[in-house]
């Protein structure tokens, strides 16, 4: 059964406007990545923010382990909270620079009620380590760090949870390149040593292409094409998929 | 200038902060008629500060030393009046994000206008003609109505275009596209590539072409400078970068853009 499952959905902002999102279905199943692809006008926030349970679809359903999320639902909802976090794009601004990243670590097990005191500390320490940072990291604030580190930060503080589903929003794409590389390699370890399910948002086919195995595609509110990322990108049946991937700049070889 | 006088000709070039921090520290390169350079690096690797000091752009604070000599004027040190017989006519920059280059609440045919104006003396229904000629050419419909718009009617990449033609209105011998692309989404970013690659080769400009993305620098041009930590650490032709680079930094830089390339090539 799937975690998350979007079952024909659809979105509008407003009345008598042409939705955000029309149609759109697909299911992150666990330890399958998924990838959402698209420019910009795809529907990509609005999706991420109907997976986050910030709003609810105006059309269609979502369905977490196989029940529909109601966000009145408080059990419910506070189980989300403990299954499905999030990473976002920019490091800089993502951390609140007047908190040691201990703390900033740490804050998911006190709000979700997980751990306290030492028990917490320990999971933060294992969470550093876990995101390749050194320990005494926990010590210091998030200007002292570079943006691929503060990105780690970021990643810890999802996972110190252990999350079943990270969903990472375009979450290289405001690093350079050699540190992009990087990170993508620590999201995958990551999926597999805690057991964790990517889902990440992004413009990028080759980082959704290095990271994810199901690739969705979108563009202007509505999936043209998805399945096994090896089939989309490998052999697009969509012409928009084509056109996406003819151009994206390649190094000559 | 004599023939053997390149078009630019950027020696020792340092940019200091207030401070006294070095940010650039002994860039030189040269570009002639018609060649086109990149400049690649990350980051804080100073590549968007040595183009700024090469039109005299440099913000407030920032100061250059060393020479750049732009169609036969030394610009560092120049006054701001002199600066401006040079840029738009010389030498032109167009940015990464075409919504601070472009004034919001100017309607963009006048602010293609504004170089034609200044360099050209054009007036009236030549100025008029000149600004529809130039919207044209870089392929926008309805020259008019775009005309008419201010920047937030139009789409990213149609401010990009018009970012550009505002940019090449008066003929400049030398473009220097910043990041031209990187705010755009990847099928606009095509488009506008080609684009500047067409203009640049059918009026035999100049370009520096400046981009933390080796494969968009290596379709753009054929010679590159890689810059780190506001240094140059190799240069040479394209080709010979990415097949065999030296410094260990561009190495790394051409190892990271091969995998994400490679990871693409799924079958």
């Amino acid at each position: 059964m799937a975690v998350l499952e979007l079952r024909d959905v659809g979105f509008s902002y407003r009345r008598n406007v042409k939705p955000a999102l029309d149609g759109v279905s697909f299911a992150v199943e666990a330890g399958r990545s998924v990838g959402l692809v698209g420019e910009s006008g795809a529907g990509k926030t609005t999706v991420l923010s109907l997976l986050l349970g910030l709003s609810s679809p105006t059309a269609g359903q979502i369905l977490f382990d196989g029940a529909p999320l109601d966000r009145r639902d408080r059990e419910m909802m506070r189980e989300f909270r403990r299954s499905v976090q999030t990473v976002f794009q920019d490091p800089y601004s993502s951390l609140d620079p007047r908190q040691s990243v201990g703390r900033i670590i740490g804050e998911p097990l006190r709000s979700l009620g997980i751990a306290t005191g030492a028990d917490a500390n320990e999971r933060v320490a294992a969470a550093l380590q876990a995101v390749g940072l050194p320990a005494d990291a926990s010590r210091r604030y998030p200007h002292e760090f570079s943006g691929g580190q503060r990105q780690r930060i970021a990643i810890a503080r999802a996972v110190v949870a252990r999350p079943r589903i990270l969903l990472a929003d375009e979450p290289v794409s405001a690093l350079d390149v050699t540190t992009r590389i990087q990170i993508i390699e620590l999201l995958a370890e990551l999926g597999v040593s805690e057991g964790m399910t990517v889902v990440m948002v992004s413009h990028d086919l080759g980082v959704v292409a290095a990271l994810c195995e199901h690739t969705v595609v979108l563009q202007g509110g509505r999936i043209v094409e998805q399945g096994d990322t090896r089939d989309v990108l490998g052999s697009p049946a969509d012409p928009y998929t084509r056109r996406l991937l003819d151009s994206v700049p390649r190094l000559p070889v | 200038m004599s023939d053997d006088t390149p078009l630019l000709d950027v020696r020792g070039l340092r940019v200091a902060s207030r401070t006294g921090a070095p940010l650039v520290q002994d860039v030189s390169f040269t570009v002639g008629t018609g060649e086109r350079l990149g400049l690649i690096g990350e980051s804080g690797s100073g590549k968007s500060l040595t183009s700024f000091a090469v039109t005299g752009l440099l913000p407030d604070g920032l100061s250059a030393s060393g020479s750049v000599v732009l169609g036969g004027m030394q610009v560092v040190g120049a006054r701001e009046r002199e600066l401006v017989t040079v840029r738009g006519n010389i030498a032109s920059v167009v940015f990464q994000e075409p919504l601070t280059a472009l004034d919001p609440l100017m309607r963009l045919g006048k602010q293609v206008a504004e170089p034609l104006r200044r360099h050209l003396g054009l007036r009236g229904a030549a100025l008029r003609d000149a600004v529809h000629g130039a919207l044209d050419e870089v392929r926008l419909p309805d020259p008019e109505r775009i005309a008419r718009a201010y920047p937030h009617e139009i789409s990213g990449g149609q401010r990009q275009r018009v970012a550009i033609a505002a940019a090449l209105a008066c003929r400049p011998r030398l473009l220097i596209a910043d990041e031209p692309t990187t705010a755009l989404d990847v099928t606009v970013q095509a488009e506008i590539l080609a684009l500047i690659d067409t203009l640049v080769a059918e009026r035999d400009m100049a370009l520096v072409f400046v981009s933390h993305d080796l494969a968009v620098v290596s379709r753009m041009t054929d010679t590159a400078v890689v810059l780190r930590h506001g240094r140059v650490v190799e240069r040479g032709p394209m080709t010979r970068l990415l097949s065999a680079p030296t410094d260990p930094y561009t190495i790394e830089l051409v190892r990271s853009a091969r995998r994400l390339d490679a990871a693409l090539e799924v079958s």
